[in-house]
């Protein structure tokens, strides 16, 4: 078999990505229809750059999620005789009904580029998406009370935010993610605390809106205490009797140490916001109503910061994902063999003057899926201010 | 203004110790000192002789103690061996133990030895910060200038095709880091195989002694050791453009956004319809307001460029700063790794009080008590 020529391989991709052009096709298809019905998400369909944005990112989302079906070899595996193999080039010798060509070549070791592409997106999603929602978990739960009540409490927390903003992000990465602090526990102990933040903030939240109608607020408390009791259990102890949640110890410290690094983030933000909307009317209403602090901060002036929370949600997965790929550029965290982008990049750089394509096609990747949420971000600010 | 410094500088000392307590207690951590002991002494030591040595080398005081030893406030520990032989931290092997000082730290000077260099920690950090030095430099010449003018070029009309296309091109920049852009850049402009270079070689602009860029056979240089003993444009231009990419996005779109708002203020107005030029008012009304949001914001971006430094000077492996700390934290190398966090975490203290001080500084309607 022959080589494949650049045109015959960006069409063979294509095809392999049918199910994401499917997906893709439903989800534009029925959100433009029922846009108007859709609140901010349905008026993202009025920008264009929104638009756009939102494409890429879905695009990786649904290549994360159909990777199964995509990739055209096990990532992990390697194929002899096509160490460093330019894109397009065939297997030396395939197996019976297996597919015949390596789309964008081989690495050094002869593992397939576009395979490992495919794949790492679905390590990437997995963890930057979750880690930005935890911080945001931390960042809110310390936010609130800090800009809302001020004084002692403020500046206490603010200090040990800027303590945390203050510190390099590649050194903390190298203290902090490494086998030996595995050794002595300190991850698990992170973990411990953050892991209370989503906790807390459920359960205040149902409470604070519930607890003039004990029944309801029981119920609701309860199932917030139970589910994460669970997870918490498993997720930071790797306690769960199940066994549905568990997190491998060197995954726990790259994520603990990921959200570390963005909660402090997250909480200047809020606190900002909250600062600014506890001087509104509304909320001296509610005050005058005697409602009570939690409720105001809750359920009077978060909804009111969604909208540059969700800006700043979209901005910040991007940050996290370069943040990931930054620990697997240097080597640390998950395993060596991971597909993750970051890994691939560094493996990659090693014979960058000789074979670049192993190392540009997680490049690529990274750099689009960044640019999406990105655009995303403008997107969505450009339609939250309109009303 | 006098009290602010002061209290500006009193939570800068405070975040320091912070931040540098943190720093030594997480590198001396028990298994960092087992790696450590290993490493130093033998790899195949039995678990007694680690913790021996552990002990005779003087890791086994409290933590605090030990903190306080390595700044130099509490005097450095003394040990009389089983043989006699005197060792203490501030005493050199070999020499009289009646004349050593008493304390010995980061007050007195003294910084340790690197055990991966085997030279004092702070001539290898006089050194590779020189090397990073000139490495800033080139990003600061080329960084800010580019990005002050793109994003004035933009915010100056708000929404015509050049705001457009510029804005666009400042999203894709801070959509890149520095690994990414990193990598883009070798393959295409310093591999002999794919991008520019071979088809400037086909060209005949390339490869040969005549050509007009010269005799390599590419068109930059993926690597940037040759830089540290001699600059030149083809070896420099690729890691300073690394690391100034991500940084020009950044503050082009601060500046437009701070240039958008003065644009749109009362007093443009007034100039405008006075009668003046376009051309001045730009120059003489709206730049000069336009530019204070954005010095604090170059100055924030340092502890970031120092990710980017470290980023790059790995890629392009250039033996500076950002090389130094990742050598020292691969290789477990205690001492340094302190060294580098200190410098670390003052370059960022430092840059954020010269912006919060600035500011005040510039913008006229701030008065602090």
């Amino acid at each position: 078999m022959d080589t494949l020529s650049w045109f015959q391989i960006i069409a063979a991709m294509a095809g392999r990505f049918l199910p994401v052009w499917v997906a893709l096709v439903v989800t534009y298809t029925l959100s433009i229809t029922f846009k108007r019905r859709l609140g901010l998400y349905g008026k993202l369909f009025d920008s264009p750059v929104g638009m756009i944005g939102f494409g890429v990112v879905m695009f990786w989302v649904f290549t994360a999620i159909f990777a199964n079906w995509i990739i055209t070899m096990d990532p992990l595996a390697q194929f002899s005789g096509s160490k460093n193999a330019v894109p397009g080039s065939a297997l030396k010798a395939p197996d019976e009904g297996a597919y015949g060509y390596l789309l964008l070549g081989a690495d050094h070791v002869a593992r397939d580029v576009f395979s490992r592409m495919v794949m790492g997106s679905r390590v990437v999603l997995q963890i930057a998406p979750a880690a930005t929602v935890f911080a945001f978990m931390v960042g809110i739960t310390l936010g609130l009370p800090a800009g809302y009540f001020g004084g002692k409490l403020d500046t206490g927390l603010s200090f040990l935010a800027n303590l945390v903003l203050a510190f390099p992000v590649i050194l903390l990465f190298y203290l902090l993610v490494t086998p030996e602090i595995v050794k002595t526990g300190i991850p698990t102990w992170f973990a411990a605390i953050l892991f209370v933040f989503p906790i807390v903030f459920f359960v205040i939240l149902f409470n604070s809106r519930f607890f003039t109608n004990p029944a309801k607020r029981n119920l609701y408390v309860g199932a917030v205490l139970v589910i994460g009791i669970w997870a918490y259990s498993g997720l930071a102890f790797n306690l769960d009797p199940l066994g549905i949640w568990s997190m491998d110890p060197n995954l726990l410290n790259v994520f603990v140490s990921v959200v570390f690094v963005n909660s402090p983030g997250v909480f200047r933000i809020v606190r900002g916001m909250v600062m600014d909307i506890k001087t509104r009317d509304y909320v001296a209403a509610g005050q005058t109503r005697g409602e009570g602090p939690w409720y105001i901060m809750l359920w009077e002036i978060l909804p009111n910061a969604r909208g540059p929370l969700i800006v700043d949600f979209c901005l910040r997965i991007g940050y996290t994902t370069i943040l990931l790929g930054t620990l697997g550029f240097f080597g640390l965290g998950v395993s060596p063999e991971s597909p993750d982008w970051g890994s691939t990049i560094d493996d990659g750089r090693k014979l960058l003057s000789m074979v670049p394509h192993p190392a540009l096609a997680p490049a690529l990747a990274l750099m689009s899926l960044v640019l999406g949420l990105n655009l995303l971000a403008d997107g969505l600010r450009e339609e939250s201010l309109k009303d | 203004m006098l009290m602010f410094i002061l209290r500006r500088l009193g939570v800068m000392m405070l975040t320091a110790f912070a931040l540098t307590f943190i720093v030594f207690s997480l590198t001396n951590l028990q298994p960092n000192l087992e790696k450590l002991a290993k490493s130093e002494a033998s790899v195949r030591m039995t678990d007694d002789q680690v913790v021996s040595w552990i002990a005779n080398n003087g890791f086994d005081t409290p933590m605090i103690s030990r903190y306080g030893q390595w700044l130099g406030v509490v005097p450095g520990w003394v040990k009389t061996m089983e043989d006699g032989e005197v060792r203490g931290r501030c005493i050199e092997k070999g020499a009289d133990p009646a004349a050593a000082p008493v304390r010995c730290g980061l007050l007195q000077g003294d910084w340790g030895v690197s055990t991966v260099f085997k030279k004092p920690v702070s001539q290898i950090l006089g050194r590779s910060l020189g090397q990073t030095g000139w490495l800033m430099l080139a990003v600061m010449l080329v960084m800010v200038p580019t990005a002050l003018i793109l994003g004035v070029l933009s915010g100056m009309r708000e929404g015509s095709r050049t705001d457009r296309v510029l804005s666009t091109g400042a999203i894709i920049t801070t959509a890149t880091p520095e690994y990414v852009s990193g990598v883009i850049f070798i393959a295409l402009f310093a591999s002999a195989t794919v991008g520019v270079s071979p088809l400037l070689v086909h060209l005949g602009l390339l490869g040969s002694p005549d050509a007009l860029f010269g005799a390599r056979k590419t068109l930059f240089m993926g690597t940037a050791t040759s830089a540290m003993d001699h600059i030149t444009f083809w070896n420099f231009a690729l890691p300073v453009m690394t690391i100034a990419l991500y940084g020009i996005g950044y503050i082009a779109r601060m500046t437009r956004a701070s240039m958008t708002e003065v644009m749109t203020a009362q007093y443009i107005r007034t100039a405008r319809l006075k009668g003046v030029s376009f051309r001045q008012v730009v120059m003489k009304h709206a730049l000069r307001n336009a530019l204070i949001a954005p010095f604090t914001v170059i100055m924030l971006q340092f502890p970031w460029l120092l990710n980017g430094v470290v980023i790059v000077e790995t890629l392009f492996n250039y033996k500076g700063f950002g090389w130094t700390l990742v050598q020292a934290a691969t290789n477990n190398d205690i001492e340094m790794l302190l060294g580098c966090s200190v410098v670390a975490v003052f370059v960022v203290l430092v840059t954020q009080l010269i912006s919060d001080v600035g500011y005040v500084f510039l913008n006229p309607r701030i008065r602090l008590a």
